[in-house]
């Protein structure tokens, strides 16, 4: 079948970004279920239950399973609560490292393209398909003690900063990337041949166009760095208070010979604040996404 | 113009947003001390010896002339690692032991034993505390394990405290160790065994010395707020010392003597007051013939000279390793401390599990609040 | 929704982009931003992570991996992935059919749950399921005395990795099949086919490229997952080690580096295969 080169790609990059809702058919449009849809539906909604929804029920229940004291106890517990916060401080780090720099590689791909901006594609998505283990342990070969650069990063925050970087560098440029290909052209033009400066022309016109992208690269780099832990895991040493990730305080947790009941509880309340830091970022990204899609 | 000041703003723009991203996360520098030890070594008064060496005489039982040949599974606590290397290739030079191969799986003592119960394959398993070769029992471990003239245990050692080469922190005992700035590596004891001897050291050296039980528990939380560190095992532990992260190192004294032979250059301190570290092992049900042997070989005369010559202490009399490379002096490897306290004199696993470990526990507790 | 860092196709620049030759300082600044921070980011670690691994020789290398743990880990990863990939390429066409072609109670709410396993963190997936299908869980017990054993074995070890890579299929089609339209199968409705046939015969063949890259980068995240397998199986050597597991347990225990850095080469290749192939996807679609 053949595909129509020049909208297809564009429309279809750009509502896989989510940059774009496709658009909504609310009432009209749309089969209604019935027979073999249906069934299938019901099937598919029970392999969802089992699959996603219950075990998240049972951490929630868990979490507060002894009562909320115990949740409490568990989630401010200085080393529990340090890890939080240095979990969330890093996430939000990176969002906005990512928003800034994922722009200007996009933009670069796209419009500033230049010979070997194909191995600079290539490259970009080698975070994405790495185990996160592998990416881990590229980092600490890199900025481990015998680090051919000389610089060591081992048991310190700088290094967690730079491995979730590392790992959430695609997603932004991946959403920032096809709103740009899209993008029309004649308004900016207009703007030049009325003396707009480019950087005037990209602030006020393009900047605004590209927002929704950019945050919604940022939201899912955040969201990703939040539960990182594989790559972390190596470069981190896990020192509490300083580079203990919330993520490596609930396995830790999950690793207690002793006191097993209480210490999977402890998890279990932290895994619930994650989730819940994971369905606000859910739920804002949808947010903007429904005001966006209104708007545009 | 005009141009270059935008280009220009744009440049600081981003470099200004760059590092306040990074302010927030708050960059912290590598956490390695000097590692580099200090010109003049510093060495330690030197402390009136204790008395307490092994009174078992060696086994009899002497190993059959033919190998059973087949696999051993060794699933064991982090530390033995070079022990047990040396010992299986002793046996296999052995006419009992010849042709057998080995398979070994080390780890957290506390995590190994949680493996084994939920299926992991084991012939002969070997942990740090008893209680966790005890929680085998009787589903993988017959009862009657102990049951031997050493009690199951297969080989000894005594905490110490490792220390940077030279001891630039002038460390020579528990009571350096709390002292502020001074930064102590121990491992985690909700998984590891050698975690529970170095804090069960650290309580009773002050009750060895006449102190009472809330002396050594306001010890205990003064230490907990100088360890660093939140190692699985006694091995990554060392590791994380040997990386260059803390001043001190608590551990088993045949950790630091394994540590140096392998050409790491740090220090090790017996302290004046230490805890007796008993090491069970056992072969499982089902176990076949050759992890018997091993067993056996493990616990004679040959075996127990391979141990000490890696520097764990025998646990059976008359043994000479003759120099132990490692040890702070090779030809008196295992100084005796002036006191020492034994697991049995506490009242068994169970009890100091209970006081210690348990969801009330005294070190629970502190962990909780520090 | 949320972009699980899929983008189909990537059509060379727009028209008018290249339009100036003359290259202004600028642009060349952040050419050099660009290229300096990728560079720095990815291109040093990676080349490093190959030096260190061809460095102690090729015998080093190749026995590393010939070792019967190695092998096992290999074959643990490779049975895991491709059961955890079938399970999610059946799931995710029928969930994106559902999303893309019918409207009903509920949808909007499928569409999130969708999307769930991009945000949660793989340890908390490996609780969550340890806690269901565990031996003191809500269902573990039971299935246990049924013989089935989940948690530190391989089903545990296919649903943990199934849940984490569940939208990589379901978005590389929705668009597709919203975008194309149900004409045919319509059509072909009126004229008899049975919704198998059209489903065959049509639906799939129509999305079929976009399909493959799904199956392709959700293959690429399933033979790398380590946080919830790591939780899932217990992590023992010889039994339930996977290849990303044994890369951590082989730094972290055992200290064996040249072992660790082989295994990695292997999963990296498998990776730029990956990758390779989803641009090679991408390019045909602009034909």
């Amino acid at each position: 079948m053949a595909i129509d080169v020049d909208t297809a790609p564009a429309v279809t990059a750009q509502v896989t970004a989510g940059a774009v809702r496709p658009p909504r058919r609310p009432r009209r449009g749309g089969l209604p279920l019935r027979g073999a849809s249906g069934t299938s539906l019901g099937i598919i909604v029970v392999w969802m239950s089992l699959l996603i929804l219950i075990p998240l029920a049972a951490v929630i229940g868990k979490a507060f399973g002894s009562g909320f004291g115990a949740f409490t106890d568990a989630i401010t517990s200085p080393e529990t609560a340090s890890a939080l916060k240095l979990t969330l401080g890093l996430s939000a780090a990176v969002a906005v490292i990512n928003a800034i720099m994922g722009a200007v590689v996009a933009w670069v791909l796209v419009r500033a393209r230049f010979p070997g901006s194909g191995i600079l594609e290539i490259v970009i998505d080698i975070p994405f398909a790495l185990p996160t283990i592998v990416a881990g342990l590229v980092m600490l070969t890199l900025y481990n003690a015998n680090s051919p650069i000389g610089i060591t990063l081992v048991g310190t925050r700088t290094g967690l900063l730079i491995t979730l970087l590392f790992v959430t560098l695609p997603f932004t440029v991946r959403t920032v990337q096809p709103v740009l290909l899209a993008l029309d052209r004649d308004v900016e033009e207009a703007a030049a041949s009325l003396g707009a400066t480019p950087w005037v022309t990209f602030r006020r016109i393009t900047l605004p166009q590209l927002a929704p992208a950019i945050i919604s690269g940022a939201i899912l780099s955040f969201a990703r760095a939040l539960g990182e832990y594989g790559s972390l895991v190596l470069i981190s040493s896990n020192l509490p208070f300083k580079t203990e990730i919330a993520s490596s305080v609930i396995y830790g947790k999950l690793q207690d010979a002793d006191n097993a009941a209480r210490s999977t509880q402890q998890a279990a309340a932290i895994a619930t604040i994650l989730l819940a830091a994971s369905a606000v970022v859910l739920i804002v990204a949808d947010v903007l996404q429904r005001r966006d899609s209104r708007r545009g | 113009m005009n141009i270059l000041r935008r280009r220009a703003r744009f440049g600081v723009l981003l470099a200004t947003t760059s590092v306040v991203a990074a302010g927030l996360v708050g960059c912290s520098s590598s956490s390695t001390s000097d590692a580099k030890g200090s010109a003049t070594p510093f060495t330690c008064p030197t402390t009136t010896q204790g008395d307490w060496s092994p009174t078992t005489p060696a086994p009899t039982t002497s190993l059959p002339t033919t190998s059973a040949g087949g696999t051993v599974n060794i699933v064991a606590y982090s530390v033995p690692k070079p022990a047990y290397d040396a010992l299986s290739s002793a046996f296999t030079a052995t006419p009992a032991g010849s042709g057998v191969q080995f398979k070994a799986s080390y780890g957290p003592s506390g995590t190994q034993s949680k493996n084994v119960l939920a299926g992991q394959k084991a012939d002969y398993v070997g942990f740090s505390v008893g209680s966790d070769l005890t929680k085998l029992v009787p589903s993988k471990v017959a009862a009657g394990w102990d049951s031997g003239p050493t009690k199951g245990i297969v080989s000894d050692s005594v905490v110490v405290i490792a220390v940077r080469k030279g001891n630039p922190k002038h460390i020579c005992g528990w009571d350096d160790l709390i002292k502020s700035g001074v930064k102590i590596v121990t491992p985690d004891p909700a998984t590891s065994g050698s975690a529970k001897w170095n804090i069960l050291a650290a309580y009773e050296h002050v009750l060895l010395n006449g102190g009472t039980d809330d002396q050594a528990q306001a010890y205990l939380a003064s230490f907990f707020k100088n360890v660093v560190v939140r190692a699985s095992s006694g091995a990554v532990a060392t590791t994380q010392f040997t990386s260059g992260t803390g001043d001190a190192l608590i551990s088993y004294e045949d950790e630091a003597i394994d540590a140096r032979q392998a050409g790491q250059s740090i220090d090790y301190v017996v302290p004046a007051q230490s805890f007796l570290i008993e090491n069970p092992v056992a072969t499982t049900i089902g176990a076949a013939q050759s992890a018997t042997n091993f067993l056996n070989f493990a616990e004679s005369s040959a075996g127990q000279t391979v141990f000490a010559q890696t520097g764990f202490r025998p646990t059976i009399a008359g043994i000479n390793p003759g120099p132990v490379k490692g040890a702070n002096d090779p030809n008196n490897p295992f100084p005796n401390p002036q006191k020492i306290e034994t697991i049995d004199q506490l009242g068994g696993w169970s009890a100091v599990n209970d006081k210690f470990f348990s969801a009330t526990g005294i070190v629970t507790k502190i962990e909780g609040s520090s | 929704m949320v972009d699980t860092g899929l983008d189909i196709p990537t059509p060379a620049p727009a028209r008018g982009a290249q339009r100036t030759k003359r290259i202004r300082p600028a642009t060349l600044g952040l050419q050099s931003l660009a290229v300096v921070y990728i560079g720095l980011l990815v291109v040093v670690p990676v080349i490093v992570i190959f030096y260190r691994t061809f460095q102690p020789g090729i015998h080093v290398f190749w026995s590393a991996l010939e070792t019967p743990e190695s092998v096992h880990a290999f074959e643990m990863t490779g049975i895991v992935a491709l059961c955890a990939v079938v399970i999610n390429t059946v799931l995710g066409v029928a969930i994106a059919l559902l999303l893309a072609r019918y409207r009903f109670w509920g949808r909007g709410l499928l569409n999130a749950f969708v999307d769930l396993p991009v945000a949660v963190s793989p340890i908390v997936v490996g609780l969550a399921l340890i806690l269901v299908y565990g031996p003191t869980g809500w269902f573990g017990p039971f299935l246990e005395r049924h013989g089935v054993v989940m948690i530190g074995a391989k089903p545990g070890m296919i649903i943990a990795t199934a849940f984490v890579s569940l939208p990589l299929v379901v978005r590389a089609l929705v668009p597709v099949l919203e975008q194309f339209g149900t004409d045919q199968e319509q059509a072909a409705a009126t004229l008899g086919a049975s919704a198998i046939v059209r489903l065959r015969r049509i639906t799939l063949p129509t999305v079929r490229i976009a399909l493959t890259y799904g199956i392709v980068l959700s293959l690429a995240r399933c033979i790398g997952e380590y946080g919830a397998v790591l939780v899932v199986s217990n992590n023992i050597e010889g039994s339930t080690e996977t290849a990303p597991l044994r890369v951590g347990n082989l730094v972290e225990n055992s200290l064996d580096y040249n072992s660790a850095y082989a295994i990695t080469f292997v999963l990296m290749m498998v990776s730029f295969l990956a990758i390779l192939l989803g641009a090679y996807i991408r390019r045909r679609i602009r034909i």
